[in-house]
Parts: C-alpha cells; structure tokens; sequence
C-alpha cells in the first residue's frame, strides 16, 4: 500500500471551470462597485475534495466514531491518496468488512481506535486481513 | 516511447474496489441484459471459463465452481476508467484512450536514459493505490511494439512487477520470437488462419523479409505499416483525440419477439435519440441515418431474408434528437412489415461531419429552436445523470428494461448508493 513517490506531479484541475458571468446590456451612468467580484462563488467540492481522482464518498453507518464527530447517517468524504499516519481517521478493510476508525501506531503493532466508550479497540495481529482504504478527510452531516 | 496500460481484468477489478471480499475469488460479469461473459478473474479464468459464453450455458458450471456473477455496471466502470486516464495524464500529458480499460501513452521529450521501469512502476502503484485497480504496462518505440510489451508485463508478473520496458534491440527479437501471430495487434481470426498457413506462427516470422509481399497482398499498406512498427520504426502516431468516430450505431435485441408496430417505434426512437446524444457529445452532425430491423429466425424458418435496413439522407446535417427520431421513423415505416415477428433493431447514423463545419441550405433548413431544445435535455440530463426527458415517441411506459439481476450499487455516481461504512 506504501508506496513513495520520488518525483511530485500535480494534476491540473480541469473539472470544475469556473464559468464567468455574463454582464448584461451596459448602460451610462455609475458602475457597480461589485461588478468586479461577480462570478465569485464558493464551490464545497474545491473546498471538500483534495484530489478528485482519488476522492470516494461513503455513508456512515453506527455510533462508534461519534466522539470524533461522526454520527449515524453522516457522509464521508475519503482521500485514498493520503497515507495512513498515526491519529488519522481511516475507513478499513478489516476481516471482511468496511469500517471507521482512528489509526494508532504503536511502537510494534497498529490499533483501530473507536471513539465512543462502549466500543472496544482492535489490535491488528498478522493473523488480521487488514486493508486501508483511504482516509476520511471531512464529515457531512445534515442538522 | 510509447506506452500502453491495460487494466487487467477490468470490469471484475472494478466490481472488487468496493468489494474487498470479492480478492482472490473467481468472479465474472455479464454483457448488457446478462447475455454472456465479458470479464473474468484471474480465477474465474483459471476455472476455464471461456470468455465470450453465455450465462445460460454456464449458469450451473459457475454454480457448482461458487464463480461469483455480476451484472454489468457501465456507470461505475465508466467512472473508475475516467479516473485511470486522468491519474496517468499527470505522468505525460499525451494519453489517447484505446479502449474504457487500454490507453497509449507518449513520452516524446524525455530523456533518452530516463529510466521508464521506475516511471511505470509509480504509475501502476498510484493507480492501485487510489483506485484498487492493477495496471500492466508495456513500454516501446512504437505502438505495436508496446503493445507486445504489454503482454509480456502481464504474463509473467513475478519477474516484471506488471511492468516491462522494451529498449534494446535484442528485447526486441526475443519479444517478438515469443508473440503467437494471433497475439498481434490487428491481427485477427482470420488474418491468423491465413498467417500459419504461410508458415508466418510469430510476430518475429511476420517481419521477415521473405513474407514481405505476401503481408502487403492480403493486409496492404495497414500490414506493411504494422511491419515497421514491429521492427521499431514508429509510423501511428497517437490518435488525435479530436478525431471522432465515422458513425455511431445502437443495435439492441428485444428483449421479447415484437410484432406491433407502435412498441417497435418506441425502441427505434429510443435508439435514434440516444445516438442524436451522442452525436452532440462528440460535436458532430450526422447526414444519414439506417434503420435496420430484423425478423425472428424462428418463428418462419423458410428461408426467407430476415435481415432489412434502409438508408435516408437529410437534406441538411443534424445531430437533433427530433430530427433524427422522425426520420428513423420515417424509415421504420418503410422496412416495416404488418404480422412480422422481429428480434432486433438498430439505428445507425454515418456521414459524421464536425458541427462547426455544417454547411447552411439555401431552401432547407432545420428549425433553430431544434438546438436550444437540445443544449437544456442534454443539461438537464447531465445534471440528473439519467435520461429523463424523452421524446413523445419513445416510452410507452414499458420502455427499454435491461435485465441486470446481479447489479452492484453505482458507488461513484449515485449519492443514494455510495459506500455504507459500518461504525461498530
């Protein structure tokens, strides 16, 4: 899964052009002292997704990651080109199922940390299957 | 150098992204209304599940071997194949995608020492990575040679990691010595059949010059060209992506006999629009438009012709879902015949010009609302990511139903059937 890159390449984002707007009939008199901010819009998918290559979205499902924020029902977004590091949230592949939680690397072994009480951490053995799958980058959730 | 990435068993790799269950087991997937076998694992190939075979044929082999089925899901693999051509245009931004799962790469302009065995292994490890999907590419001085590479990097993945790189002149014979006739670009069935019976068996044999007036007798200039290409010297360049298909055909079976002709006008206009979509997609206009329709073998197996098409010219070039619709109507009405029982239609639209070059008619034109009309379906649809708005022709409510029993969620390009990640 690790694989380091020697060289950067930055992709150029071709996706989301931003369309000016079109000024209509001009007419004498005082311009308007916003004409030259028109067009600005704030666009969530620039602000949410990183690399939209690599982004996925996926729906959480239980409780057990609600101390970090995510609640049933809450969507996630995951970057699968972000590395694994200690305290990152993660979605996983672990002995047959999807799951959240954050990665805690200790000095020999990996936990997944739940963060809600009355789930246990999983220690990750050789004998687990274990796959990262990418990791989760914002939450969102409807109020 | 060229390059060319090939996706290994596409389709099941994609159904595997979101399946993690599916890794190391034999799966297979389904052509359109789960006719027949059109991608297989590694596994599934390992069974000796013959590519191309229908479900129906199969259905209890694959049972008894637990090969997993799926459907055909065209929204997902379209989406993940989009993504492997962007990921490898921030390698080289000369990428011509050859197929949903094959693209050529260019690298004029590197250096001549650049070490493309480091390169292409960062390409396959960030596509798996991102994507889950395992690439092999092949790297050479030409299209067709690399294509051979390709083969090469997929056959024996243990000692090339997926990537192999042909730059020496003696690569090259040994390469070449080793492809099956069959095995090389262009060269098909019957090409093949051909081939061995001159005695040409290897892509090496094809370029010896005792077989050289013999390729340009049954090949011509395609043969000699391919000729050079396997002898290093490149003469197909990468296609210019601008370059749009000649014609666009849809060709559907029924999915049960039609007699009635209303219900078979419902499908021909469905199929007209869909390449009048397509048409616009690609920027061009079409001149001609084929209605082709054909009977069932057997309901009356006399003999008889089952095959009718015919052709109509418009007056001006049009790529209108209204225009194009009505004519293959028109059309239909013509090759149509009352009591029949038919098993497939198609409509194929030729004469594909650029929509810029469209030349005006002096008496005949079409209706420039046509245009506007067609910019805000082909927005709307784009929006919805459906074809919701259809003409008063097509959809007699039972309209074109694929039959996809073993579907999995369009993960990427339905919010409603995104990922769920248990939180337990």
């Amino acid at each position: 899964m690790q694989v380091k890159n020697k060289i950067s390449f930055f992709v150029p984002d071709s996706e989301n052009a931003i369309e000016l707007p079109f000024v209509g009939g001009i007419k004498a008199g005082f311009p308007s002292p916003a004409a030259d901010f028109e067009g600005d819009t704030i666009s969530l998918d620039k602000v949410l997704v990183k690399n939209h290559l690599a982004t996925f979205y996926a729906k959480a499902n239980g409780t057990s990651m609600i101390g970090a924020g995510i609640d049933d029902g809450d969507i996630m977004v995951i970057d699968r080109s972000l590395e694994p590091t200690d305290n990152k949230i993660a979605v996983c592949y672990i002995d047959g199922e999807f799951t959240v939680k954050r990665i805690k690397k200790e000095k020999d072994c990996v936990y997944l940390m739940p963060e809600n009480d009355a789930f246990q951490p999983i220690k990750i053995t050789e004998e687990n299957e274990l796959i990262v799958w990418g990791i989760v980058t914002y939450i969102i959730k409807s109020v | 150098m060229y390059a060319l990435v090939d996706c290994n068993n596409f389709y099941a790799s994609c159904e595997r992204v979101f399946q993690p269950q599916l890794n190391g087991k034999p799966i297979v997937i389904l052509s359109n209304n789960d006719g027949c076998i059109i991608s297989r694992s590694d596994e599934a190939k390992a069974f000796g599940i013959p590519m191309g075979a229908p479900e129906f044929k199969v259905r209890q082999e694959l049972k008894e071997k637990n090969i997993l089925v799926f459907s055909s899901n065209y929204p997902l693999y379209g989406d993940l194949s989009n993504r492997v051509m962007k990921i490898l245009e921030g390698f080289t931004p000369h990428v011509e995608p050859y197929s949903i799962d094959e693209a050529f790469l260019n690298f004029d302009g590197f250096k001549s020492d650049f070490d493309f065995t480091d390169y292409g292994l960062q390409m396959k490890s960030r596509i798996l990575k991102w994507l889950s999907i395992p690439v092999s590419i092949g790297f050479a001085e030409t299209k067709a040679l690399s294509k051979v590479a390709n083969k090469i990097a997929r056959k024996f993945p243990n000692q090339t990691k997926g990537v192999y790189v042909i730059d020496t002149e003696e690569k090259r014979i040994k390469a070449l010595k080793w492809t099956k006739i069959e095995d090389v670009w262009g060269i098909g069935f019957r090409l093949k059949k051909k081939m061995i019976a001159k005695g040409i068996n290897t892509a090496y044999d094809f370029t010896l010059p005792q077989y050289e007036s013999f390729i340009k007798t049954v090949m011509g200039v395609t043969g000699l060209r391919l000729k050079s290409e396997l002898e290093g010297k490149s003469v197909l360049t990468l296609d210019d992506p601008t370059e749009d298909k000649k014609s666009i055909a849809i060709t559907r079976m029924f999915k049960t006999k039609l007699t009635d002709f209303d219900e078979i006008k419902e499908r021909v206009s469905t199929f007209a629009a869909v390449c009048a979509e397509k048409l616009r997609k690609q920027h061009s206009c079409c001149h001609s438009i084929i209605v082709m329709l054909v009977k069932d073998r057997h309901h009356k197996n006399d003999g008889s012709r089952i095959y009718f098409s015919q052709m109509e010219t418009l007056p001006f070039s049009s790529n209108s879902s209204l225009t194009i619709s009505s004519t293959a109507i028109s059309i239909l009405k013509k090759v149509y015949q009352e009591g029949e029982r038919y098993s497939k239609a198609g409509v194929i639209v030729t004469g594909i010009i650029p929509e810029n070059q469209k030349q005006f008619h002096l008496f005949e034109e079409e209706n420039p609302k046509h245009l506007k009309l067609m910019k805000v379906i082909d927005e709307f649809h784009a929006k919805t990511g459906e074809r919701k708005i259809r003409l008063g022709s097509q959809d007699l409510q039972h309209t074109w139903k694929m039959k996809q029993e073993h579907l999995s969620p369009k993960y990427t390009t339905d919010f409603k059937e995104i990922l769920k990640v248990k939180c337990k």
